[in-house]
């Protein structure tokens, strides 16, 4: 009797840490990245062809199923296991698993799915097992365009991210960027939006006038920049979908560095005149403009709190540059970085946590965080020139730039893109098809 | 004491040897950099005979030189001929540092030499000031020569 209880007593233990197995931290360094197997989605009989570039696409249920694939490798926190070991036929696995089968070969959890496609909608549903519990864990189904079928992998690797760390994901999402050609002396500049995989790049300007520093507003259907048309540098806005820019206010003198408020309704950015930066806001619907700070000193990198009540940038007001905060109203300057070197490029997270900024000292380039009364500075890489980090809208991920040495006829210069998680690691070079600067990173697209 | 006076003359050519070569160094760092600032004429254009068409800076800073201020008292000289030139003053920045804060730096410098320009009688109306920030170096190298070279407000006749 004594044995009988004391063997339930042990199943009861064992299976409770069997369910807390299937879990991800992600506030650590991932050493250990969770074995997931990733079927390919079963194609619903019948379903229509799907193009690309004219040319039909093989097996949709396997390209995204390897889109999936691909989201969880870059993440550093998931480990997809390789295709020809599955045994289970995606139509099964997707209806009963045989979970002995996946434990096989090591998976801890398992996706499966299915699609249907006709001839204006792309159906696909999903389920995420826990392998090691036998359970399923989530199971879900949307539509879409048949076009958007790397959007339905997207949203299907955030649906999972979530479930297995608690956090929202980041993979739905788009990032804008400069992209750059030529000599170092003469850089042609166009403004260049791609999905964060580094799928769909479409250039957004021609290059015949220099551009930078383009920022989302918060829904994604706008962009602020810095434009170099008619040699007159001033912000401009564009709308992504009809390509129209039409400038921001009417400022007689150069403004640049500029960002959207939380709400989306004002531009926040530096006006220069005389020798002096100050940070200013318009209202895009009233055309308002409000002078923010008021300083002889240069003000820049405006970045507001996600609440929108507060704003952190750039001044040398105390000789060299440093991070402040203050009121968005302009009022309560602090200064928060009292470190050795310079700082500069602060830039809020959307949770409200932190603040990422680049650092130069020692003639060395640091991209790190701290709180935002300037405690908890964290570095987390090193480069001979790298700056300018963008969060990740789950404030997990930062994505920054970096230029290599050149010489004086210029070879050996490459500027690219790369990204690092908040932990410091899965630091990541991000493949585009020229160079590229200045990236920002969207919201949800799904949001 | 024949060993004594060898060893003093040894000596002596020793240093001589020492101060010569460092006399050399200092040559070569007087001759491009003083104090962070460039000093040399590669890259330097000219207006006119005589007048050169840009100044430099020092890191962070957008302080005038004596030279800068003597290159624009002859820019501004040059000016007073020309009434009916207008100018477009440029204000550049190093690639070491960051790339928004380059951008008003560039401004600061340019607007440092429209108001030295301004001093010496030149209409503002007649100096629009535009700056670069680091996106148009001269000199493509990734050292502290061509960042001092590149530290620059550049004037430059309106078309």
């Amino acid at each position: 009797m004594k044995k009988l209880i004391l063997s339930i007593f042990f199943l009861f233990i064992l299976s409770k840490s069997v369910n807390a197995l299937v879990e991800v931290d992600i506030t650590r360094g991932n050493l250990d990245p969770l074995p997931i197997a990733v079927s390919p989605l079963y194609i619903e009989p019948g379903s229509k062809d799907i193009k690309r570039d004219n040319k039909v696409i093989k097996n949709i249920g396997e390209e995204i199923s390897k889109v999936i694939e691909v989201n969880f490798k870059r993440s550093g926190l998931f480990n997809p296991l390789k295709k020809e070991s599955f045994v289970q036929k995606p139509d099964i696995a997707h209806v009963k698993p045989r979970f002995e089968d996946w434990r096989l070969i090591k998976a801890q959890a398992l996706v499966t799915g299915k699609v249907t496609v006709t001839d204006d909608k792309l159906r696909a549903e999903f389920r995420l097992w826990d392998v090691v519990a036998a359970k399923e864990m989530v199971a879900l189904a949307f539509s879409t365009t048949p076009d958007n079928w790397r959007r339905v992998a997207h949203i299907i690797s955030d649906k999972i991210y979530k479930r297995l760390t608690g956090e929202e994901g980041y993979f739905d999402t788009r990032i804008i960027y400069v992209s750059e050609t030529g000599p170092k002396t003469q850089r042609l500049k166009k403004l260049a939006i791609m999905d964060q995989d580094g799928a769909n790049i479409k250039y957004l300007t021609l290059g015949n006038e220099l551009v930078l520093t383009p920022r989302f507003s918060p829904k994604n259907q706008l962009v602020t920049y810095l434009s170099y048309f008619r040699n007159l540098p001033r912000v401009y806005l564009l709308d992504i979908e009809t390509g129209v820019q039409e400038v921001v206010g009417d400022f007689p003198g150069m403004t640049f560095a500029p960002r959207f408020s939380p709400d989306g309704k004002k531009i926040i950015m530096s006006f220069a005149k005389d020798g002096n930066s100050d940070i200013y806001t318009m209202n895009l619907d009233t055309r308002v403009v409000e002078k923010i700070t008021e300083h002889s000193s240069i003000d820049t990198s405006p970045s507001y709190s996600p609440d929108g009540k507060y704003i952190c940038f750039n001044s040398d007001r105390s000789g060299l540059q440093q991070i402040y905060v203050m009121r968005s109203d302009g009022s309560n300057v602090k200064r928060i970085t009292f470190g050795k070197g310079l700082y500069g490029t602060p830039v809020w997270s959307p949770r409200g946590d932190l603040i990422a900024f680049t650092k130069v000292h020692k003639g060395k380039f640091y991209i790190g965080v701290m709180r935002p009364d300037g405690s908890g500075e964290r570095l987390l890489t090193q480069n001979f020139y790298q700056e300018a980090p963008s969060w990740s809208p789950n404030g997990r991920v930062l994505i920054f730039y970096r230029e290599t040495k050149s010489d004086s006829e210029g070879k050996g210069f490459s500027a690219k893109l790369w990204s690092i998680d908040l932990t410091g690691y899965n630091e990541r070079l991000i493949e585009t098809e020229t160079d590229g600067s200045d990236p920002s990173w969207s919201s949800l697209l799904s949001k | 004491m024949i060993l004594g006076t060898n060893f003093k003359k040894f000596l002596i050519v020793i240093l001589a040897g020492v101060a010569l070569s460092a006399c050399a160094t200092q040559k070569k760092s007087s001759g491009m950099l003083q104090s962070d600032v460039y000093t040399g004429s590669d890259t330097v254009e000219y207006l006119a005979t005589g007048v050169k068409d840009r100044v430099f800076f020092a890191t962070n800073k957008s302080t005038l030189t004596t030279a800068s201020r003597d290159t624009l008292r002859k820019q501004a000289a040059w000016m007073r001929k020309k009434k009916n030139l207008t100018f477009s003053i440029e204000g550049h920045a190093d690639e070491r540092g960051t790339r928004e804060y380059n951008l008003a730096l560039g401004e600061r410098r340019a607007n440092a030499v429209k108001d030295y320009l301004m001093t010496y009688g030149i209409s503002g109306s007649r100096l629009s000031v535009i700056s670069y920030g680091k996106e148009r170096p001269v000199n493509s190298g990734s050292n502290p020569l061509a960042w001092s070279q590149n530290r620059r407000s550049v004037t430059v006749k309106a078309k």
